[in-house]
């Protein structure tokens, strides 16, 4: 899906996404959610479109 | 029954100046615990800071002190000191709410977290938890099943969060001290709101154990006070190695306490520029500039992308804080806070792709800012853009933008909690206006940088916590 999806797009990822995880969404939170899924997805693209190298590794490190 | 030390006298000291008044047995510790518990029950009720006060516990914990101290014993460094504690952390006895609702159906706690153990251990007197944004998301404290807390400068505005009820008791004049957490700003923003010091050290410093987590890549335990030796002493008691805290550095302790006095001379300190010095009101940049010229600092270096780190923040605490809560936002989410809930539910639904990219950005610039303190020791910035806003205020016009008013509240102190760089908020207070915050911000692990130049501000009378009338 595109990171600044258009709001019906958006009501379809939450509906879907949702669904796949088994995260009901009560029709009285559902605006919010779509708000909020949209504000964050927002600030994705601002990390998503930022070229990183591949030798860069994500911070956080797991010691066994 | 021990007479309350009038708040007159409680009030004009520090904590750590209570603390030498107890050992010095010109007070008793019990006097001193009597005047916060009257603080708490005369004044508390105003700004509904605390969720639990733990009265007759800390009856008991302030005699102990001053049985120690008749027998003549070391009844330690913090020996008296009234403290209270953000309710996400552990206290023995009392079941750690993390301002929800949910958490009630929880057993009370088996023992103390971590902080509070270390700072009971010092002989502080622990009177009390603390109201917070519920599960420690937000800025504001505008707890639904709390109710708001109020900012002890004008009880019309908030308080700021999430540690909102330690903000308020400091500023309150209930108690010198408040341990909070601090996972995007939720330490230096009521500090900075209230008018206290907030000190936020490095990632890993201060063991968590025993604190609710929120979103575990960047929470971190801190400490309010009136001081900053207050703030420097209550870390100098909870810094250090554990191996209960997965992310706990190995590092021995450095104590600071000791090095409040050593100045600031061959500290190379700097101004933040582009991010840090935009979308904010004049006031936020004028309290920065304050600061600067009492240093004699102009020089301004900038931070690379500073505002993706926010966007990166952003996401991943979204994405941790959901996982975290994931059972009960699929089971009864109509008991979260509406005020948290639909934040929470959205990050669940963040794809991984995100998620990782925004870990791997986290590296990428934790490397930028490292060589950037390869050629100064100390930052400065605002710590929020603007005083407290009223309770219930949706929006804020900043640089002539009309924002949303509750998530940019942390838009100068989520990219360095990012990194987990140590950073002491220090209040300075305009006349007549309401208390703003100055980041002072050091490399990893050099809390004792950030708290030096803190100590020097103090004495020069430009930072100086402001406990309400």
């Amino acid at each position: 899906m595109a990171e600044n999806p258009a709001p019906e797009e958006l009501g379809a990822y939450v509906d879907e996404t949702a669904r796949r995880i088994g995260l009901p969404i009560a029709p009285e939170h559902r605006p919010g959610v779509i708000q909020f899924t949209g504000m964050l997805l927002a600030q994705a693209a601002l990390v998503t479109e930022f070229p990183l190298p591949d030798d860069v590794e994500p911070a956080p490190v797991f010691r066994p | 029954m021990s007479a309350a030390m009038p708040r007159a006298d409680y009030v004009a000291s520090d904590g750590v100046g209570l603390t030498a008044a107890i050992r010095a047995r010109r007070v008793s510790a019990r006097a001193v615990t009597e005047a916060a518990l009257a603080q708490i029950a005369t004044r508390g009720p105003a700004v509904n800071a605390f969720t639990t006060v733990l009265a007759e516990r800390a009856r008991v914990d302030a005699d102990r002190v001053d049985a120690a101290l008749a027998a003549g014993r070391d009844a330690g460094p913090l020996a008296g000191l009234p403290f209270a504690v953000k309710d996400l952390f552990d206290v023995a006895g009392i079941t750690t709410l993390a301002g929800s609702k949910i958490n009630r159906d929880r057993p009370p706690a088996e023992r103390d977290a971590h902080a509070v153990a270390a700072l009971r251990h010092a002989g502080a007197v622990l009177v009390g938890a603390l109201n917070m944004d519920e599960y420690a998301y937000g800025f504001t404290t505008e707890n639904a099943h709390y109710g708001p807390v109020r900012n002890p400068h004008d009880p019309t505005r908030v308080a700021g969060g999430s540690s909102g009820g330690s903000g308020a008791a400091v500023g309150a004049g209930l108690v010198p001290l408040a341990l909070g957490s601090d996972t995007n700003g939720s330490v230096r923003v009521p500090a900075a709101l209230c008018g206290a010091f907030g000190l936020k050290p490095t990632y890993g410093r201060v063991s968590r154990a025993g604190s609710a987590l929120f979103a575990g890549s960047f929470d971190h335990v801190g400490a309010l006070g009136r001081s900053v030796r207050d703030v420097t002493a209550a870390f100098d008691v909870m810094q250090g190695p554990d191996p209960e805290d997965p992310v706990s550095a190995t590092r021995p302790a450095e104590p600071c306490l000791s090095m409040l006095g050593d100045g600031v001379e061959g500290l190379r300190i700097a101004v933040l520029d582009g991010h840090f010095a935009r979308g904010g009101e004049p006031e936020a940049f004028a309290a920065v500039a304050q600061v600067a010229a009492a240093l004699g600092v102009s020089r301004r270096v900038a931070i690379p992308e500073a505002h993706r780190a926010r966007a990166a923040a952003m996401v991943i605490t979204a994405s941790e804080g959901a996982n975290v809560h994931l059972a009960d936002l699929k089971r009864r989410p109509q008991d979260f806070d509406p005020l948290t809930r639909d934040r929470f539910l959205a990050g669940a639904l963040v794809p991984a792709a995100v998620y990782v990219q925004a870990q791997r950005f986290r590296a990428w610039y934790r490397g930028r800012v490292a060589e950037l303190f390869g050629e100064v020791d100390v930052l400065l910035a605002p710590t929020t853009p603007c005083p407290a806003p009223r309770i219930g205020q949706e929006r804020i016009l900043l640089d002539g933008v009309e924002v949303m008013v509750r998530p940019n509240l942390g838009v100068y102190t989520q990219p360095l909690s990012f990194i987990g760089l140590p950073v002491l908020s220090v209040p300075v207070t305009a006349p007549g206006s309401m208390p703003l915050g100055v980041q002072l911000i050091g490399a990893p692990f050099r809390e004792a940088h950030v708290l030096r130049v803190g100590a020097l501000l103090e004495a020069k009378g430009v930072a100086a916590a402001a406990v309400s009338a």
